[in-house]
């Protein structure tokens, strides 16, 4: 951490988007995590994405839980709304959130022992209902905030800072989050922002369920010889299945790829994912496929980055509730109460 | 991953070399502007730490008149200053005041007396004599008289100062400053011959001299040879020559309209003094645009503040008179045009011509040197436009025994300069009476310390501060246009001084990368508020610029390339726009990133190990 503020002078020549507003407008007040903690890469990367996509920060509702991880709303979005819930219910506070108001962006910001411990019901019945928001795990392995402790998603067999080894089996949020339908899955790394920032995008972009496990080194208790969870592990380790590219309604396609090495996807909000091939046959539509690849490359000992898995027909949980289009905010007594003469024959109906 | 699409270029830029001195000296843009490169940043963080007495030293050391620069200075370095472009996005950039910053620390000061060098207890033996006792001069004097030199200080007036006492006008330099400064030389006791115009360098040559400098100035007004020159001579005057006769107290009146000639600093002391003087109708007028005027912005804006038009694109044609009085000036009027080349071309306007009435008229239209005491037999060798050849380096004519400082050497310039060319005259002489090659110049005295005090905690203020530029306050213009000796300006109160100190970027406080410890967390490039920093495949340095976070401003600034890291790419800073906040090293969780302080001693001749 810093405990000065980012100063509020800036580089005159960084670009805007077509809201007129700098990357610099879209961060939030100075870290406090400890220095070069991965969540804050992804925090930037989260700011940079938003950037991008030209949102308006106050369309967008951030969510977290309790964690290392769960701090960093704070750190991006200033303008944003905000809201830190209990340890482990942030999926239900944000259902209930986007139940009531679907035209906002969700975000929902965890960890691994946010999501996969303590949170790991809420976590697969949030996915599993279809609501539509982007959930993103700062995933590092350990209980930062307590001293490094191993968390649910450590793998078996990797060493913790003090000398322990883990011996129980870890829990992969990508798989379960394949199983439990999520329409779009995909898994980085916190130092690769070149992955990470098209990602989000496309995350957001997409309408359904969308779940980005980010592997984040924690400096403070995992970033040492032995852990899976470290810098130069996951460098040495990281096997990623395509490249990303987000290209703009009005932007020129300029890279140009071999034939049959890339595909283009027109995602909701009318861009365009450029999807370049790194593994010969891996298919991001196919979730079997899918998960049965993310297992055979654990079992190597890899780990398997990029874009897993997009269904783009996916329904949410507003499609399948078939609920009113105008949030609830917006709705007037009148359309609220039906009266006491609609209310009998609602009754009626139901005799 | 990262690394697959790595892979460093052969044709890649090098590693930074950051153990040469240049490459940290020229971040610290305003030291390496100065051309007596006072290590600026050092002595602004002393004033923001009350430190008045020290700042003024460390200024001393390197610019031998902080009191007068402070008050006078063309200061190359605040256009230099990083701040003026940092700034740029609130609209109102401006670098910082550190001209005036630098009389802070004058005006503030203790006692002094006792942190100056004492005469020299031993004399070597070596005489040298000094032509003109400017501050080109006074400064070879002050290098070499505590190392036990005998220094023999010529000059046609009756007191030392040159042109920062005749030319300057008191209310922009008041003598008790100017006493103070060149009292501190002559107290080492050199041997003064004022009074003595030298006019001969040939016999002074014959004398038993180790070394002679000749440091006169440019004395020599130009004139304007126009119709009704001779005719109006008595209400035509010189500029500098009116000035120093001003200065004397010779000439106290002048008519109530004036025109001047010339848009050089020459011409707003002429104007501005005459308002004090009696002139209340006084214009300045200006062959050249406003834009492209040789005179300091902040010198015209005080000129127009006093209620002083400026006129531009006019030339003069003649002079008016009836009877030998003069009744005003007329102007061919001119408009620029650029050839091809885009050299500036002033052409007629084609536009009738614009007479102005006046009473008195003060050319001040550039400065001439003027050698006629030095013959042409002696080995000083001199050019097709009849000035001296001298080397920019040595100072060294081609008399081996003769040097040349100040405006004497290359034409008019500034104080600053001729404190410059002082140190480097007085290296050259001292290295010339041992007998070595006055070519082979001492290096720069250079320290790199890490300013790291705790977690998160450095030896400077690395808050950046938000303020705009704090202005001088002034004497009320009733008062001083009615006194020719009050000082206009009235210099920064303790807390203005403070808060414009800490307007200070701290640039001299470096961003240093230890390429190994570097684990690419990507901490810094995301804190870095300017988006200073690049983490990419190598390239050349066009290649490189093209694909920085945030584009190229200013591609005389470096980048900073760090070897090859672990995913084969590299760290690239654009120096440009860092405001040193540190926040790169707070942020690095391994310590690849430190601030250093890089502090620079131009080399000067060992006076102060005298003591």
């Amino acid at each position: 951490m810093t405990y000065i503020a980012k100063p509020r002078l800036r580089h005159p020549a960084i670009p805007v988007n077509r809201l007129g507003f700098t990357h610099r407008d879209y961060e939030g007040s100075v870290s406090t995590l400890c220095a070069g903690c991965g969540h804050d890469s992804i925090s930037f990367a989260i700011i940079q994405a938003c950037f991008e996509l030209s949102i308006e920060p106050h369309r967008v509702a951030k969510l977290s839980g309790i964690g290392c991880s769960s701090k960093t709303p704070d750190y991006l979005l200033g303008q944003s709304h905000g809201f830190n819930s209990v340890h482990g219910r942030m999926p239900s506070v944000l259902t209930g959130a986007n139940l009531a108001n679907r035209d906002l962006i969700y975000l929902g910001i965890s960890g691994d022992g946010d999501s996969a411990s303590i949170g790991l019901g809420q976590f697969v019945h949030c996915i599993r209902r279809g609501v539509n928001m982007v959930y993103i795990t700062e995933n590092n392995g350990v209980y930062g905030l307590t001293k490094g402790q191993f968390s649910a998603t450590a793998d078996k067999g990797s060493r913790s800072k003090a000398g322990g080894s883990n011996m129980d089996s870890p829990l992969d949020l990508v798989s379960m989050a394949l199983m439990v339908g999520a329409s779009f899955v995909g898994r980085s790394f916190s130092g690769d922002k070149d992955q990470m920032v098209p990602l989000i995008m496309a995350a957001i972009s997409h309408t359904g369920p969308a779940f980005i496990d980010i592997v984040s080194p924690c400096v403070a208790f995992n970033n040492h010889a032995g852990s899976t969870k470290a810098y130069d592990f996951v460098r040495a380790h990281n096997e990623a299945v395509n490249r990303l590219d987000i290209i703009e309604p009005r932007q020129a396609i300029t890279v140009e790829y071999a034939p049959g090495t890339s595909e283009e996807v027109a995602l909701h909000d009318g861009s365009t994912l450029r999807l370049a091939k790194l593994a010969a046959d891996y298919d991001p539509h196919d979730r079997v496929g899918a998960m049965a690849y993310l297992q055979s490359r654990a079992a190597a000992g890899d780990l398997v980055t990029g874009l897993i898995y997009m269904d783009q027909q996916a329904r949410d949980m507003h499609a399948n509730l078939n609920t009113v289009a105008r949030p609830l905010n917006g709705l007037s007594e009148k359309e609220l109460c039906p009266g006491s003469k609609g209310l009998s024959a609602f009754n009626a109906a139901h005799r | 991953m990262p690394g697959a699409r790595a892979g460093s270029s052969p044709s890649g830029m090098k590693p930074t070399d950051i153990a040469n001195p240049d490459y940290f000296h020229k971040v610290v843009d305003c030291q390496w502007a100065c051309p007596a490169h006072t290590p600026v940043p050092e002595y602004i963080r002393m004033i923001a730490a009350g430190r008045y007495s020290d700042a003024y030293m460390v200024n001393w050391h390197s610019n031998v008149f902080p009191g007068i620069l402070g008050r006078t200075c063309d200061r190359p370095c605040e256009p230099a200053c990083r701040r003026g472009r940092v700034e740029e996005v609130t609209g109102h950039a401006e670098p910082v005041a550190i001209c005036r910053l630098k009389r802070a620390a004058a005006d503030n000061k203790d006692d002094v007396r006792s942190r100056m060098p004492a005469p020299a207890a031993h004399k070597n033996g070596k005489r040298i004599a000094l032509i003109g006792a400017g501050p080109a001069s006074l400064t070879v004097a002050r290098d070499l008289l505590p190392l036990g030199y005998t220094v023999i200080l010529y000059d046609g007036d009756a007191r030392a100062g040159g042109m920062m006492r005749t030319q300057i006008p008191k209310f922009r330099l008041p003598d008790t400053v100017l006493d103070e400064e060149v009292g501190y030389v002559l107290d080492l006791e050199p041997e003064l011959r004022l009074g003595q115009t030298v006019g001969s360098l040939k016999s002074l040559l014959a004398e038993d001299y180790d070394a002679i400098f000749v440091g006169c100035g440019a004395p020599r007004g130009r004139d304007l040879d126009i119709p009704g020159r001779e005719e109006a001579r008595a209400h035509v005057h010189i500029g500098i020559d009116w000035l120093s006769s001003v200065s004397f107290g010779h000439t106290s009146r002048i008519g109530r309209r004036v025109i001047v000639l010339g848009g050089g600093n020459t011409a707003m002391d002429c104007c501005r003094t005459s308002r004090r003087l009696g002139g209340e109708k006084v214009d300045v007028v200006v062959r050249s645009g406003f834009a492209e005027m040789k005179a300091s912005p902040w010198e015209k804006e005080d000129a127009m503040h006093e209620g002083i038009p400026i006129h531009n694109f006019l030339v003069p044609a003649e002079f008016l008179h009836t009877g030998g009085r003069l009744t005003g000036v007329r102007f061919q009027k001119v408009k620029a045009e650029f050839d091809a080349d885009g050299r500036r071309k002033l052409v007629p306007a084609g536009e009738p011509d614009v007479v102005m009435e006046c009473d008195d008229v003060l050319v001040a239209v550039g400065q001439e040197n003027a050698f006629p005491w030095i013959e042409r037999d002696i080995g000083v060798e001199f050019d097709r436009w009849d000035m001296p050849k001298v080397d920019e380096r040595t100072m060294q004519s081609t008399n081996p025994r003769v040097f040349f400082g100040g405006d004497a050497a290359f034409g008019p310039k500034n104080i600053i300069w001729a404190v410059a060319h002082g140190h480097d005259a007085a290296i050259s002489i001292d290295l010339l009476c041992q007998g070595k090659d006055v070519h082979l110049r001492p290096p720069p005295t250079v320290n790199l310390s890490s300013q790291k005090m705790g977690i998160h905690e450095w030896s400077y203020d690395n808050d950046v501060s938000n303020d705009l530029r704090f202005r001088v306050p002034h004497a009320p213009i009733e008062k001083t246009l009615r006194d020719v000796r009050l000082e206009v300006e009235l210099g920064f109160d303790l807390k203005q001084a403070f808060a414009e100190a800490q307007r200070c970027l701290n640039c001299d406080v470096q961003t240093v990368f230890d390429t190994p410890k570097c684990i690419e967390c990507d901490a810094c490039v995301d804190i870095c508020p300017m988006d200073c920093i690049t983490f990419t495949t190598n390239g050349d340095e066009g290649d490189l610029r093209r694909r920085l976070t945030a584009p190229t401003l200013h591609k005389d600034q470096d980048l900073y390339v760090s070897g090859s890291l672990q995913t084969g790419r590299v760290m690239v800073k654009d120096e440009d726009l860092c405001l040193h906040c540190g926040l790169c090293a707070e942020r690095c969780p391994t310590g690849a990133w430190d601030m250093k302080k890089f502090l620079l001693d131009a080399p000067r001749t060992g006076y102060a190990c005298s003591r």
